[in-house]
């Protein structure tokens, strides 16, 4: 680590205020009359749950979004941003929760092609210089002539950071940064901020949902609910039961099953051997040597993004053939064929299930009937169905989706309406009421909370403790450390393709995973 | 080969030459036509219209030159026509709900179409020729001067795969058109107006693929008629695909693509009759050859521009 100050960008810090700030989209307000004010040179969070009105706020500083009402003072002057090009004038900057940069370009290219002027022809040798004498005074180490595509979640953040002071932004927003970071990632990334940001060089927003994210790196806190302020101050005034409750308000919230029953330790239901595949681009490979999972128990797969929990899984759904060795659920061998699915009763929760586990287009009904709809019911209030049909019984089809909605409170205008007018809770909600209705031997979950709100994410952790009570052997891939923590009974870590730690979850502890997780073994 | 009686005292070595000379005399319109649709696709856009294009950028130089008395002016005319149905794909593409591919066809028929209603009068006329310098010179051989008898538009097509490879990586405009390719929401987040770099991406990939339909009318075959093209448009397409989007792996291909097409006349000018018809079929079993080669069930593409292709 190099010291940052030695050329320091020419002015320091910014201060924001937002007066009045509402944004309304239709008849929906996303955001009520939010007056904030966010001092020079600081370490800011901005803490709320999913649809708190987080990302329409910073966005309508950034110039995404005009505002319904209200202004933005910029060191105390007011200023009219429309567009993100002119808050980069201004020396705003923002780091998104999904990549900004071009994946085929190297490094060096997606810093260059970002500056607002850029000359004809790009003397890249010159260019090369600068960058070189740029990253020395920069807090990371980075390589920038791959292309990004290339490059792990971890490193892309870190390049969007970089994307950021190269185009000397004094005002930084990351949108909920630890989600692709380490744990020892986000202390090294967001404590070279917190750094700079002390010495008065930039000033730091940080979108979270995590306290004890905001608890370790930021200096003041600011909480929105249902897109109005409700509350803030310095992180060190405030206790957690504190912001939790600025931030959930009060309301029912429904806790996560207890487990009953302890795993049974003599039947695996899956077991891997020796796997090894790769996805599409082939720069993924993965090497799984043993791997098993019983009844009655879920093990947890934690990683950092990119690390090959993806192709597992997507090897489990039969859709990336492995290139070697064996997957066998209940002794046989499997391959995520359909019929192998139905006799062996393995459900799959893949991530981004409107992408991965519907057809967006097709109905509610239809969707719910995926599993089902080539086989007839023995009898009509039958989960699993027993004979193959060439007709659709669509009417059956009907009064089982309007069952399931009912027993899963999914919200939708009906059961015909296409499965992608739902929101995300309730798109998720209806893939587990088709992979959860009737007996379950294996159950593969992929992230199956990103990005849902903090009710839907209790309730769907819920049913998938239930399902591990019921006597599932319940395979969970998660990115996010505490869901693994709160949910498995024993814990392997995924770094670079291979499983590299393995704990029972009563032994497990978050400072020795994030290690693993890291890379470090 | 028995029962085989080659000519001369060149043997099979005149089949080789032949060849040689054929890809370089035949590549030149899979050259244009590929370089513009590298251009087109690296900026996230099929054009299949390209093959229409070639068809009325051969018809309306060969109209130009017979009626202006300069086959310059006729490339003009043919680059200039070709642009403009370039600007019309990228003006149509960017009203909503309008697929590339879909109106690719639509453009394919409609410029082939549009050249065979103008050029009924210019079949029987002729006009003046492209320029080519004898390189061959040199030689006492009739085969290898005939070979190395290269038209000017061949060496500028080749100067142009070497410019447009370097100005991809090495100038603002490469890299833009390079970013729209890749990623619409990076180019959006750096404020540059993506359908308008498509439009100018397919302008400039029409203007080449005229420009190969002036060659083909102007100088090889060197005449006009309804059944110039035979596709070479299309080929040309797959051509960029097999070149992985890189414009000097274009130029290689699309000598490979010559060469194939030249198989079979250059057999044929030696005595061998058999199998005439597969011969001339080389070039198309070779870009069923490729695309069969090139596929994999399992690993995307290496290279492909990434909005290539998104349904709207």
């Amino acid at each position: 680590m190099r010291s940052v100050s030695a050329e320091a960008p020419p002015a320091g810090a910014i201060a924001i205020e937002t007066i009045g700030m509402t944004k309304r989209f239709g008849v929906f307000t996303a955001l009520d009359d939010v007056s904030m004010k966010i001092e020079a040179g600081g370490f800011h969070a901005l803490l709320g749950e999913n649809g708190a009105g987080k990302s329409t706020f910073v966005k309508c500083i950034m110039g995404f979004y005009a505002p319904t009402r209200g202004s933005v003072l910029v060191d105390g002057r007011e200023v009219s941003i429309t567009n993100p090009k002119g808050a980069q004038a201004r020396g705003l900057g923002m780091v998104y929760q999904h990549f900004t940069l071009v994946p085929s370009l190297t490094g060096a290219e997606n810093l260059v092609i970002a500056r607002p002027h850029v000359p004809a022809v790009i003397d890249w040798r010159a260019e090369r210089a600068v960058l070189a004498a740029f990253m020395e005074r920069m807090p990371f180490r980075l390589n920038l002539d791959r292309p990004v595509a290339e490059l792990a979640a971890g490193e892309k953040q870190k390049l969007e950071i970089i994307k950021q002071l190269y185009l000397e932004a004094r005002f930084l927003i990351l949108d909920e940064p630890t989600s692709v970071l380490t744990p020892g990632e986000a202390e090294e990334v967001l404590g070279l901020l917190r750094a700079m940001a002390d010495r008065g060089e930039i000033t730091v927003l940080m979108i979270s949902h995590k306290f004890r994210e905001v608890e370790a790196f930021a200096r003041t806190v600011a909480i929105l609910r249902r897109g109005a302020l409700a509350g803030s101050g310095r992180v060190d005034g405030l206790t957690r039961d504190a912001m939790a409750a600025m931030m959930m308000g009060a309301r029912p919230v429904r806790k996560v099953a207890d487990r009953t029953r302890t795993p049974d330790g003599t039947r695996d239901v899956l077991r891997i051997e020796g796997l090894r595949a790769n996805d599409a681009s082939g720069l993924r490979p993965i090497a799984v040597d043993g791997l098993r999972v019983r009844a009655g128990e879920i093990v947890g797969i934690a990683g950092v993004s990119g690390n090959g929990q993806k192709v597992l899984a997507d090897v489990l759904g039969g859709q990336i053939p492995a290139e070697g060795g064996r997957v066998l659920v209940e002794g046989e061998a499997y391959d995520g064929r359909r019929a192998q699915s139905r006799a062996h009763r393995v459900r799959f929760i893949p991530e981004e299930p409107l992408r991965n586990a519907c057809a967006p287009r097709m109905s509610v009904s239809e969707n719910l009937a995926f599993r089902a709809f080539d086989r007839r019911a023995a009898r009509r209030d039958e989960d699993v169905p027993a004979r193959p049909t060439v007709w659709l019984d669509t009417g059956a089809m009907r009064r089982r989706a309007g069952a399931l909605i009912a027993r899963f409170g999914i919200r939708t205008a009906s059961s015909e309406a296409p499965i992608a007018t739902l929101s995300g809770g309730n798109v998720q909600r209806a893939v587990l009421a088709r992979e959860l209705t009737g007996p379950v031997n294996l159950l593969v979950v992929a992230n199956p909370c990103f990005g849902l709100d903090f009710s839907a994410v209790s309730e769907i952790r819920g049913r998938i403790v239930a399902a591990r009570n019921g006597g599932a052997a319940v395979l969970l891939i998660s990115e996010d450390l505490d869901e693994i923590l709160e949910l498995s009974d024993r814990i392997v870590v995924m770094s670079d393709g291979r499983i590299v730690h393995e704990v029972d979850a009563a032994q497990a502890d978050a400072q020795t995973i994030g290690r693993h997780m890291a890379g470090h073994h | 080969m028995s029962g085989l009686d080659l000519p001369g005292d060149l043997g099979l070595w005149s089949v080789l030459l032949a060849v040689i000379g054929g890809a370089i005399r035949v590549s030149t319109p899979f050259l244009f036509v590929s370089l513009g649709e590298t251009i087109t696709e690296r900026s996230g856009r099929i054009n299949l219209g390209l093959e229409g294009t070639l068809v009325f950028g051969a018809m309306s130089a060969y109209a130009t030159a017979v009626l202006t008395g300069s086959a310059w002016a006729g490339v003009a005319v043919a680059g200039l026509a070709g642009g403009l149905f370039g600007l019309l794909h990228g003006w149509i593409c960017r009203l909503p709900r309008v697929n590339d591919v879909a109106l690719g066809i639509a453009l394919m028929l409609f410029g082939s179409g549009l050249a065979f209603l103008f050029g009924k009068a210019f079949i029987q006329p002729s006009a003046p020729q492209l320029p080519a310098i004898p390189f061959g010179s040199w030689s006492d051989l009739a085969q290898v001067r005939a070979a190395l008898q290269i038209n000017v538009l061949f060496l500028i097509g080749a100067a142009l795969s070497v410019f447009l490879w370097w100005a991809l990586r090495n100038t603002r405009i490469g890299l833009v058109v390079r970013i729209v390719g890749d990623s619409t929401d990076a180019a959006r987040a750096m404020g540059y107006d993506v359908d308008r770099v498509r439009l100018l991406a397919t302008g400039a990939g029409g203007v080449l693929a005229g420009i190969g339909g002036a060659y083909l009318s102007l100088y090889y075959p060197g005449s006009w008629n309804e059944g110039i093209s035979s596709g070479q448009g299309l080929m040309a397409v797959a051509l960029v695909v097999f070149a992985r989007w890189n414009p000097l792996a274009c130029f290689g291909a699309a000598l490979l693509f010559g060469g194939a097409g030249a198989l079979g006349p250059a057999l044929q000018s030696v005595g061998v009759s058999q199998g005439y018809y597969l011969f001339y079929a080389a070039p198309y079993v070779l870009t069923l050859g490729v695309l069969i080669a090139t596929s994999s069930p399992n690993h995307a593409l290496a290279g492909a521009p990434g909005e290539l292709g998104h349904a709207k």
